[in-house]
């Protein structure tokens, strides 16, 4: 028996330990707005927080998680109005927007470690999530953004 | 024009709680290009709704697929802008599969590829909207016992210009409902909107399902469960059409969550690969975790079956040899031989571009339910009618009992046309008597997809005394996509010579001669974002530049030379057999070196060219015609000691004619150029006895936000914004490459003749 925090709710997991975080969520859970991409950590489509820093849901395991909190896009922000979220959409960064649940999680945990980046720490800081559609320029603008008013 | 119905009163919306909206659609009238089928439905089918309850909200349907190009928000605004809608109050419906219902244009059977959605839809939905704009006219006119001359549309409400009054567009729906549209040779005259009062065409718009996207609300393929679903992984093939010899699956069903291994048999041999399930073993179970680890546990033996001797080794020599051998004459201006025996100078060049695969970030996955009638499938497709017709063949079914529901698609880029993995969830769906989801993990798609073609290209040109191009030739090989319909198919067909091939636009070149290799099917291949253009406007790009320096000429003049400014290029004098036009007639998209021109002149204007650069650096253009569009794209890289590059600046002049979201196009642009760059520095899929080599994104990179341009500029030119629309998706990814590779050799006297780039220049 795995427990963890989801979203701030108390959870019990009683299947194989090894179960990514990713399809424990999507499939257990139903928290659909993680998304896979690679399933080996390459592409960042799965990027979720635990205990406030972004890892990749695919190859981290449920009871790695165990007693922490778990942090998804659906739990960054009540009502989505997260800065790096407003941002995302002043910026109209996204194209077929699969990749974008990731990315905000990835840019979000970049800010609280870094509230201030600079321009060579915001490409390194968001490097491990892929975009096939191409939206780096204006993810790299939203970051930049939301920056200003984290 | 299409006629406009007003269903408002119609039997089918009963029970849909339509009853107390206005319902409009639009029947196709012939004239419009037509499919068989319309043109036999003689009753046709109102096939398309723009809906307006009696709160005023308005939805209109999209029947157009989503995956990025934003056209969930293009569609309705067109419509939206003739309705005087209040942006605000518009909802978007998003139509299933039904071309009889929801292709008004009735030109696509909704398939949505080809960059075409804007240029089909434009007119119909201007009108479908100045009908419902008109119906709710009437409707306050017979309200205020006025003529109808004496109201007007604004804003989501209808004004009576005698005395100022003004009804929001709620209040008309109970009246507007009953209005009866005169058909035929009543039909009203609908008076649309003239271009300077659109206020939504044109106009940036951001897309309707931002929030969504932004908060993990967005659906795509897998996200769809339904009760007693059963998800399902396959291990298939790694040769195309091997065969399961036999299998073990007695480890894999020890998996806690596994509950079934069962076997999709191989497809007939006598049956073409098309869009259907090709075989291979299915592990089917309650969560996606378990699948997968029971599919690591299969202990299968493949018959890998004749194309086992597909190796990229032998085989890109192979294909290299048939273009030196030409073939097929597919364009001959002139006499190309006569005059290369007589030039001053004669240069001739190889380019040769490997296999790709698609990679949109959501892997392939569909979910069906086949033991319920009509059968319901969901699926991340690009074309919900073809997905019915294919999983209608593979449950022996009707077409009209398949139902097909899209969801939004993580990318497309021409994987999701094709609907094979619907099939194998319709086969398991049936099998096992559950619905079953299938989910594709990155390794299926990148070793079991349809490719990009491989081809090889050999260009070779005659220069006069005075370095004018005088006589041009390129002859390419590739295995074609007709592969999927005739595996015996040996060369290329009308479509992919259309694609940027034939149409080559230097004009001014009064010899011209475009031949055509043979070349053996081994594997799936399919079409990719921009398809056959990617290679043909590098191979063209790279060897106009290979000849200015051969000339001692500057490029851009000796381009904008050979491709002239007239206003038509007749193919057909040039012996050109049924050019193929992006599927539409060069009456209404002609041909246009004056655009090509004209966008290379732009581009070359914005981004400084002619100005000195510092040691390292290189501006480097392109220019090419596709879909339609005239796209000219100027890259600046700086190539560093160590070989490693950087692109500070992107500047692409796109014309596109008439448009609708000019943001929209800015997009598309951006990420064209990030989509090149992939191509160009890492595009690269290879097979060895048959297998595909690369797996997953450490050996099929794509560009990341630390090798993109992240500088890209948009030019939209306005010179022909009074033509029709052209496609926006996918022209502005074929002169990225060209342009990257000729600033390459402005920074570093470096050609590079195949592709990938890399992430180094050997230089």
């Amino acid at each position: 028996m795995i427990s963890l925090k989801v979203n701030g709710v108390s959870r019990q997991f009683n299947g194989d330990p090894k179960m990514p975080l990713l399809w424990y969520l999507r499939d257990e859970l139903g928290l659909t707005g993680s998304k896979f991409g690679c399933g080996t950590g390459l592409c960042g489509a799965c990027t979720v927080h635990v205990d406030g820093a972004a890892v990749r849901g695919c190859i981290t395991s449920v009871q790695m998680a165990a007693n922490k909190d778990v942090t998804t896009i659906e739990g960054l922000d009540p009502n989505g109005n997260h800065p790096v979220q407003r941002a995302w959409r002043e910026v109209n960064v996204p194209q077929c927007g699969y990749c974008q649940s990731g990315q905000i999680m990835s840019a979000a945990a970049l800010l609280r470690q870094n509230p201030d980046p600079s321009d060579k720490q915001i490409i390194d800081g968001m490097a491990g999530n892929i975009c096939r559609c191409g939206t780096y320029q204006r993810i790299f603008a939203a970051v930049r953004k939301a920056a200003e008013e984290v | 024009m299409a006629a406009i119905v007003n269903l408002s009163r119609r039997d089918f919306l009963k029970g849909t709680g339509a009853a107390t909206a206005l319902v409009i659609g639009a029947n196709v009238l012939p004239g419009a290009l037509m499919r068989e089928a319309h043109a036999q439905a003689t009753e046709a089918q109102p096939n398309l709704f723009v809906k307006i309850a009696n709160d005023g909200k308005v939805t209109i349907t999209c029947s157009r697929v989503e995956m990025g190009q934003g056209v969930r928000t293009g569609i309705p605004m067109m419509l939206a802008d003739e309705l005087e809608a209040d942006w605000n109050r518009v909802a978007i419906w998003q139509a299933p599969g039904d071309a009889d219902k929801y292709d008004p244009a009735g030109k696509d059977g909704q398939n949505t590829d080809g960059s075409r959605s804007t240029r089909h839809h434009l007119d119909v939905m201007r009108e479908l909207g100045a009908g419902a704009r008109y119906t709710l006219e009437m409707a306050a006119a017979q309200k205020w016992g006025v003529n109808i001359q004496d109201v007007y549309a604004k804003h989501h409400r209808i004004y009576n210009s005698r005395n100022g009054q003004s009804f929001d567009y709620g209040e008309l729906v109970d009246v507007a409902a009953g209005i009866n549209i005169p058909a035929g040779e009543a039909a009203p005259k609908l008076r649309l909107k003239d271009k300077s009062q659109w206020k939504y065409i044109g106009k940036d718009m951001p897309v309707v399902d931002n929030y969504d996207m932004s908060t993990g609300g967005a659906n795509y393929g897998a996200d769809i469960s339904i009760p007693g679903m059963k998800i399902a992984v396959i291990a298939r093939s790694p040769v195309y059409r091997g065969k399961v010899r036999s299998f073990d699956a007695r480890e894999a069903l020890k998996v806690q969550g596994v509950e079934k291994v069962v076997e999709i048999p191989a497809l007939a041999d006598d049956k073409p690969a098309e869009f259907r399930a090709l075989g291979g073993i299915a592990v089917i179970g309650t969560n996606t975790w378990s699948v997968l680890e029971g599919r690591r546990k299969l202990k299968i033996s493949w018959d890998l079956g004749p194309n086992r001797v597909h190796s990229s080794r032998t085989y890109d020599n192979k294909l290299r040899k048939s273009a030196r051998k030409g073939g097929a004459v597919v364009r001959n201006r002139g006499d190309f031989d006569r005059a290369v025996k007589g030039a001053a100078k004669v240069v001739e060049k190889e380019y040769f571009v490997p296999y790709f695969i698609h990679t949109p970030m959501e892997p392939p996955a569909a979910i069906v339910d086949a033991n319920v009638r009509p059968v319901k499938v969901w699926a991340s497709t690009q074309s919900p009618n073809e997905c019915r017709q294919y999983v209608a063949e593979a449950l022996g079914v009707e077409k009209a009992d398949v139902e097909c529901w899209t969801t939004l698609l993580g990318g497309g880029f021409g994987r999701k046309s094709k609907p094979d993995f619907a099939c194998e969830a319709a086969i398991l769906s049936k099998m096992t008597g559950s619905p079953v989801r299938v989910q594709w993990t990155r390794e299926d798609e990148i070793q079991n997809g349809y490719y990009h073609t491989v081809s090889a290209h050999v260009m070779k040109a005659g220069l006069d005394s005075r370095g004018k191009v005088v006589a041009w030739k390129h002859s390419g090989s590739w295995p074609s996509i007709l592969g999927l319909w005739n595996p015996q198919q040996k060369t290329g067909f009308g479509i992919e010579y259309g694609l940027g091939m034939v149409d080559v636009g230097y004009d001014n070149v009064p010899n011209i001669r475009i031949e055509n290799g043979e070349a053996d099917i081994h594997i799936r291949v399919g079409w990719y974002r921009s398809v056959n253009n990617i290679q043909h406007a590098y191979a063209q790009n790279c060897f106009a530049y290979e000849l200015a320096a051969a000339a001692g000429r500057d490029p851009l003049e000796m381009l904008l030379e050979m491709i002239g400014d007239a206003d038509n290029m007749d193919l057909a004098k040039d012996g050109v057999k049924e050019y193929w036009n992006y599927g539409d007639p060069v009456e209404d998209w002609p041909v246009m070196p004056v655009r090509l021109s004209n966008v290379l002149k732009t581009v070359a204007q914005k981004a400084g060219y002619g100005k000195k650069l510092p040691k390292g650096h290189g501006l480097g253009l392109a220019v090419h015609r596709s879909f339609h569009s005239y796209v000219a794209t100027a890259v600046h890289v700086v190539v560093h000691d160590d070989g490693t590059f950087s692109i500070p600046q992107v500047d692409t002049a796109i014309d596109c004619g008439r448009y609708v979201n000019p943001e929209g196009i800015r997009k598309q642009i951006e990420g064209a150029a990030i989509y090149g760059n992939s191509i160009a520095r890492w595009g690269r899929i290879t097979t060895k006895r048959g297998a595909v080599e690369q797996s997953n994104f450490h050996d099929y990179p794509i560009t990341r936000i630390s090798d993109a341009p992240l500088n890209v500029r948009v030019h939209i030119v306005e010179d022909f914004v009074n033509l029709r629309p052209c496609g926006v998706g996918e022209p502005g990814v074929p002169p990225y490459t060209p342009a990257l590779i000729n600033a390459i050799y402005e920074a570093t006297g470096k050609r590079i003749y195949e592709l990938p780039i890399g992430d180094k220049i050997k230089v």
